[in-house]
């Protein structure tokens, strides 16, 4: 089976992170990158699935120059080859832009499966995988935490708010995974040696076929009318513990009207 | 004015706290009409959607509606939305809730923003980024606005009306039927109120120190008719169950009141709980980030302190 795994790079998770003066865009420079976290888990499914049914994985990353970092993490941890959507046609683009782009490369490229992390530790919308799933006419097979191949169908346990849900399809399907799926590997040395040789297509926007006038800020279809740091909260009252501190803590609660 | 469209959300027919939250908001931005899509839609259901203002409910009521995933909502609504011409489609900002939207978007050429805290009548939707510390105000410029509105965002409030009942029919694409439900659990109810929707959250962290541990937090959370979180630190070592995780990576929750007990507070776990109205912290370590974020803050034992609160708040209550 052949399976494309889209991940992003993010600001790292434990960095603060903000948007830039200009363009109410993220401010990308301002933190180190990383591997969006849960895309490791779809890297790690990726991997699993061809390891146990055979085939090959393809990272798909749409970021910018930096985001090869990102690529190469998923080449040193196993993946056979990249595909590097960069260029400044890309910067600015929403998640229908996104979803637009990683939906044109992956379609004709004869995939099984399109795997993704089921959301972004910045943006944190979760909609592209439904929406590459609806541009695509693809079954959508998202918020996995189990996923199964037999044959030509593949069968999740999709986790969501209200429970669980056991869903099956046909390939081809768009897959979403929710951490707890797996414990992503890390790469190791021979990994992330063989990296290097891998092969990456670098694309910008005209390279894959795309339309400019559908990426980009120009085309995102919701702006940023405006943004502010959240004002400080006033300091509270932190007491030590002198023997009364639940009395204490009932006490305030019973002032605030919630007791 | 205009039509609202909001997606119904439901438990076993019964509707959900945050879509008469969304029927409350939509009255804000023009006249509200709910879309149920699946069976259940009971004289009961119309009664609750009326008593929170909704003028009209749409009704999708076959049951192959709900045998498949997201798809189907998306094309209920993408039909309502070519027939009726909406001034928006608001959903909750729920695993299926976004993913409606994101299908919905695609299907109309429309913009679509999630997690709004607030809507404007103008159509701002004012978003918390990046774990709260940044506030945004978007605007969706092409199509029809699909915003998603965390829970608790607002107060319901009723505006008894008499909703018109429309039954639609929609023939679903061969798309939206290619991936099929084979079956379904429940999540296993404890009695407690839904974490993304409480108005109290009673959370445990590493200093809880064991999954027996968190019969204190527990204990303090049905004092207090209260949700109860954990932090990443707690599920991780195995302390709570994963789906209670609030944080960056798990739920994030803004009730009236958070209660974080042997919680450090760092990025990842401030990035679910921020918005919360009213902070209280128990830790033993006074350098603890999460004191910056507290209303009112305890330095001890929390094996100490949170018991001795519980007590309290059942005395008080009598």
């Amino acid at each position: 089976m052949r399976i494309a795994v889209c991940v992003k790079q993010v600001p790292d998770t434990w960095a603060e992170k903000q948007l830039s003066g200009g363009d109410s865009t993220l401010d990308r420079e301002s933190a180190d990158g990383v591997m969006n976290e849960l895309d490791e888990y779809a890297v790690e499914e990726s991997l699993k699935l061809v390891e146990a049914h055979g085939g090959e994985v393809v990272v798909v990353s749409m970021g910018p120059e930096r985001a090869a970092e990102t690529v190469r993490k998923a080449l040193s941890m196993g993946a056979d080859a990249g595909i590097h959507l960069v260029g400044e046609g890309f910067h600015g683009s929403d998640a229908v832009a996104t979803s637009y782009a990683l939906a044109e490369v992956v379609g004709g490229r004869g995939f099984d499966l399109v795997v993704f992390g089921s959301e972004s530790t910045d943006a944190r919308m979760s909609v592209v995988p439904a929406m590459v799933a609806e541009r695509l006419g693809w079954a959508q097979l998202t918020f996995a935490q189990k996923v199964d191949v037999a044959g030509s169908e593949v069968t999740i346990e999709r986790a969501t708010e209200d429970g669980v849900s056991t869903v099956t399809a046909s390939m081809p399907a768009v897959v979403s995974v929710v951490e707890k799926i797996n414990e992503p590997r890390y790469p190791s040395f021979k990994g992330i040696m063989a990296a290097k040789k891998k092969p990456v297509e670098t694309l910008d926007a005209a390279g894959a076929g795309l339309d400019d006038a559908k990426l980009g800020a120009s085309a995102a279809w919701s702006v940023v009318e405006d943004f502010a740091a959240r004002p400080p909260k006033a300091a509270g009252t932190v007491v030590a513990d002198d023997g009364e501190g639940g009395v204490r803590i009932a006490g305030f609660l019973a002032e605030q009207k919630f007791i | 004015m205009g039509e609202v469209l909001v997606l119904v959300e439901q438990a076993d027919g019964a509707v959900k706290k945050v879509t008469l939250e969304l029927v409350t908001l939509a009255r804000r931005l023009g006249e509200p009409s709910a879309v149920w899509v699946g069976p259940g839609a009971d004289d009961a259901a119309m009664a609750t959607l009326g008593e929170y203002g909704a003028a009209t409910v749409y009704v999708a009521g076959e049951a192959a509606l709900v045998d498949h995933p997201v798809a189907p909502a998306a094309e209920v609504l993408a039909q309502l939305v070519a027939e009726r011409s909406p001034v928006a489609v608001l959903l909750a900002s729920t695993a299926d809730g976004k993913e409606v939207a994101g299908r919905l978007a695609v299907r109309t050429d429309s913009g679509v923003i999630t997690d709004a805290v607030e809507v404007s009548a103008d159509l701002v939707a004012t978003q918390s980024v990046f774990g709260g510390s940044t506030v945004v105000h978007s605007k969706v410029t092409h199509g029809t606005p699909i915003i998603t509105v965390r829970g608790n965002a607002v107060a319901p409030e009723p505006a008894p009306a008499t909703p018109t009942r429309v039954d639609v029919s929609v023939a679903l694409s061969d798309a939206a039927t290619k991936a099929a439900i084979t079956g379904r659990s429940a999540v296993v109810k404890d009695g407690r109120p839904e974490l993304t929707e409480a108005a109290i959250v009673v959370s445990g962290g590493r200093g809880v120190g064991s999954a027996e541990g968190f019969g204190v937090i527990e204990a303090l959370a049905d004092s207090l008719g209260a949700a109860v979180g954990a932090s990443r630190a707690a599920t991780d070592a195995g302390w709570y169950p994963h789906q209670f995780q609030v944080g960056q990576t798990g739920k994030t929750v803004s009730p009236q009141l958070y209660i974080a007990n042997g919680i450090s507070g760092a990025i990842q776990h401030r990035a679910g709980m921020q918005t919360s109205k009213t902070i209280v912290v128990v830790n033993k370590d006074p350098e603890a980030p999460i004191f910056e974020l507290a209303d009112y803050g305890v330095v001890g034992d929390l094996f100490q302190v949170v018991p001795q609160l519980t007590d309290e708040i059942t005395k008080r209550r009598g």
